[in-house]
């Protein structure tokens, strides 16, 4: 019999198959063969390994190597080199730091990236196959649900739920445990588990690389779930974007009915689960739990209002337990291996891990696993690398569009859900967005309030019209025509905005303006008096000019305008004429004098 | 087919050695296997091969077999090393087929 020596782990999550990882790890089969390595190494398609922007990421292991941006042309010499002789390649490892040139690590466990994480809920994420049931159950899958069968009573399952702290990781983090109790305590017939994968913050992508990475997690969480609560019909919502998750998800759940993991009389003891898959269009509406099942009903996914609460009249009117993906996927591992060591992590009231998405300008963008409690210091200077380009950290927004800023000045906040509601944010759903000196908080918050005013669905009028005053405002500020007035109508506006709208979208909507407001009414104000952007962002507030003194009369600017806007005869200086000058930035970028400045 | 407790767990003990490769585990037995080009000359990737069969046949979840591009002894190949963390490194010279199996029993030994 042949054993593997070597296995090689190709990520197959979203964003690594769009940089053609499918294709690499058909090379890598296709060049063992030739090396006559077929049988001695094996090729596993995995989920996200989460730093997708230097993909496709390749790790093989025994030795840990973790290899990014692989092309098809380097397989070959993976092959030959690391696999036939043994000797790593170390152009293509994963460097660390500044711009990816720093240090190289034999493991991945070394790097900076992947020290600091404790991965939980993406513990199976880039180290197994999710197509292959069979690679779920090596590491101990389904034992919880057989351990929770055959030896618990529903009651013993929620009170395990409840000692380990989990809360709810799709924004609000309502304790997992009490929810379950809720639905548990409704006495009826029919009962339904619902699992929340519409992931509508456009910077968090967690939920989906659970689902592409690990999907028997979720699947087993819910029968445990059912189990607990009393209900035996499952529904996974999840968007139509997410082709692969979805796929796999299908995929999972064919695999879990095969081996008499769902469907009738689990594990011989006379319980009954299954699960349906939702496809839903991708509003960020949808996401809230009564649109979410207003939409698995059949009908337009808009909110109703609460009480009821789901667990009592959710999903066709019957008590339902809704959860998030990433909360699912923590509920196998409290179950395996304890409420108290779930609840050794974190800190006093927010237990366990938590998934975060870092975007924006920072050096590792992706996705990190950190215990509750990990500073965002930790997280950009460390985990994530720092700032690109040498330049200074100004915020990081959490929470997405629901969510707040932190500036500079509390980068040592820890990110858990009480220290963030202290300083005016939320962890919401992982979504972590860094911001450098030039980005404009005025636009940002415009940023968020568009993707709110596109997403409301109109059914209440605070949010509706609210939103929409609002952001009205802030293309006023931001073209140069706003006045100190505007600044106080807004926060009025904000506050109406958020105590007066039916749902969570439009009571949150206001956030990012408020704590940018919070944070800095400086540039706000600077918008408004002196009509400048500070960081140079806003295009109706920039002027373009050139330095006489220091223009050399080299003609690159005049001969890079794209509108021809500047002009100025040979070694002498230049001018621009702003009445023509689009502000596109051209010509600084061409400008080796230092000679043109924008403000 | 539905699975039985039994057939779950045998399915687990099965796989335990090859999906231990992809566990992190600082206290494992590392193998080390000299390859490059004079090791593999010299029959390294035999060796190498007889190793895995031994260690995975065993499911000794303990035990790495790690390979080594850098053969520092080519007169002597091929060369196996066991590293042990906090122990001396031991060194085999020379290993031949009937050798290798007689190494992997005995870290096999001491993983169990
Ligand atoms: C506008 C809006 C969008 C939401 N989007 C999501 C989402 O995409 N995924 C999610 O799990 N929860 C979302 N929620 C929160 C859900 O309403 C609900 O609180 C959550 O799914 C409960 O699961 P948990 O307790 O496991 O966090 C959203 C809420 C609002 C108000
Ligand atoms: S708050 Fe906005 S999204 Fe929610 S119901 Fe009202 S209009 Fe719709
Ligand atoms: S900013 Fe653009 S349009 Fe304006 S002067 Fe420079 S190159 Fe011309
Ligand atoms: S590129 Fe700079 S130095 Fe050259 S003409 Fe333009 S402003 Fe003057
Ligand atoms: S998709 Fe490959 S690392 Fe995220």
């Amino acid at each position: 019999m042949n054993f593997a020596r070597a296995h090689i782990m190709v990520c197959g999550g979203t964003g690594c198959t769009s940089s053609k990882s499918p294709e690499i790890a058909a090379e890598f089969r296709k060049q063992l063969e030739a090396a006559g390595l077929a049988d001695e190494v094996k090729v596993v398609q995995t989920g996200c390994f989460g730093l997708c922007a230097l993909g496709p990421i390749v790790v093989v292991y025994p030795e840990g190597s973790f290899y990014s941006m692989v092309t098809i042309d380097d397989v070959k010499e993976i092959v030959d080199e690391h696999l036939v002789k043994g000797r790593p390649v170390e152009r293509l490892l994963y460097h660390e730091g500044a711009d990816h040139h720093g240090t190289v690590h034999s493991s991945l466990n070394d790097t900076d990236f992947y020290r600091k994480q404790k991965r939980i809920a993406l513990r199976n994420c880039g180290r197994i196959n999710p197509e292959n049931i069979d690679e779920y159950i090596a590491f101990d899958g389904y034992k919880a649900l057989e351990k929770v069968l055959k030896t618990m009573q529903p009651q013993e399952v929620i009170d395990v739920i409840k000692a380990s702290g989990l809360r709810g990781r799709g924004g609000a983090g309502f304790p997992t445990g009490n929810k379950w109790q809720f639905a548990a305590n409704e006495k009826n017939d029919v009962k339904y588990v619902c699992c929340n994968a519409d992931e509508g913050d456009p910077g968090a992508f967690m939920d989906r690389s659970v689902l592409e990475g690990d999907p028997h997690s979720v699947i087993e969480a819910m029968a445990i779930a059912g189990f607990a609560a009393g209900a035996h019909e499952g529904y996974v919502y999840v968007r139509a974007e997410y082709p692969i998750a979805v796929h796999r998800l299908t995929i999972a759940i064919e695999q879990a009915r095969e081996y008499g993991m769902l469907g009738k009389n689990i594990f011989g003891t006379g319980f009954d689960f299954d699960i349906t898959v939702r496809l839903g269009a991708g509003a960020f509406v949808c996401g809230e739990e009564t649109a979410l099942m207003t939409s698995i009903e059949g009908h337009r996914g808009e909110p109703r209002p609460r009480p009821p609460f789901p667990a009592v009249k959710g999903l066709f009117g019957q008590p339902t337990l809704e959860n998030n993906v990433e909360t699912f996927a923590n509920v196998t591992w409290i179950i395996n291996n304890g409420p108290e060591a779930f609840a050794a992590m974190g800190t006093e009231r927010s237990k366990g891990t938590k998934v975060f998405a870092l975007g924006g300008k920072i050096t590792n963008t992706g996705l990190v696993e950190i215990p509750m409690g990990t500073t965002l210091r930790e997280v950009v200077e460390e985990i994530g690398g720092g700032v690109p380009n040498g330049k200074k950290f100004k915020a990081a927004q959490t929470g997405g569009p629901s969510g707040g800023c932190l500036p500079a000045s509390l980068i040592d906040t820890p990110l858990d859900y009480e220290s963030m509601a202290a300083v005016g944010s939320i962890v919401g759903s992982g979504g972590l967005i860094v911001m450098d000196e030039d980005n404009c908080m005025v636009d940002i918050a415009k940023f968020f309030l568009e993707f709110t005013v596109d997403e409301s669905c109109g059914k209440c009028a605070p949010c509706r019209i609210g939103t929409r005053r609002m952001l009205e405002i802030l293309n006023k500020i931001t073209s140069g025509n706003g006045t100190l007035e505007d600044i106080d109508r807004l926060e009025e506006l904000c506050e109406h905005v958020k105590a007066n709208s039916l749902c969570g979208l439009g009571q949150t909507a206001p956030n990012p303006v408020l704590s940018t407001l919070k944070h800095f009414r400086d540039e706000y104000v600077a918008h408004v008096v002196d009509k400048k952007c500070p960081a140079g962002v806003c295009k109706d507030l920039l002027n373009y000019s050139i330095d006489p003194e220091k223009c050399k009369g080299c003609t690159a600017c005049a001969r890079a305008c794209p509108v021809g806007a500047i002009t100025g005869t040979v070694k002498e200086p230049h001018t621009i004429d702003t009445s023509k000058c689009i502000k596109c930035g051209t010509c600084i970028s061409k400008c080796r004098f230092g000679a043109i400045t924008k403000g | 087919m539905a699975k039985s407790t039994a057939e779950l767990q045998e399915m687990r003990e099965q796989m335990a050695g090859q999906m231990s490769l992809r566990v992190e585990d600082k206290n494992a037995i590392r193998v080390v296997v000299g390859m490059g080009t004079c090791g593999i000359a010299a029959g390294a990737r035999d060796i190498m091969r007889v190793i895995v069969d031994e260690v995975g046949a065993h499911n000794a979840t303990h035990v790495k077999v790690i390979m080594d591009g850098n053969n520092k002894d080519a007169e002597n190949a091929p060369v196996v090393e066991i590293h042990v963390l906090g122990k001396d490194t031991v060194t085999y010279t020379k290993v031949d087929a009937a050798k290798a199996k007689q190494i992997a029993a005995e870290v096999i030994g001491e993983a169990k």
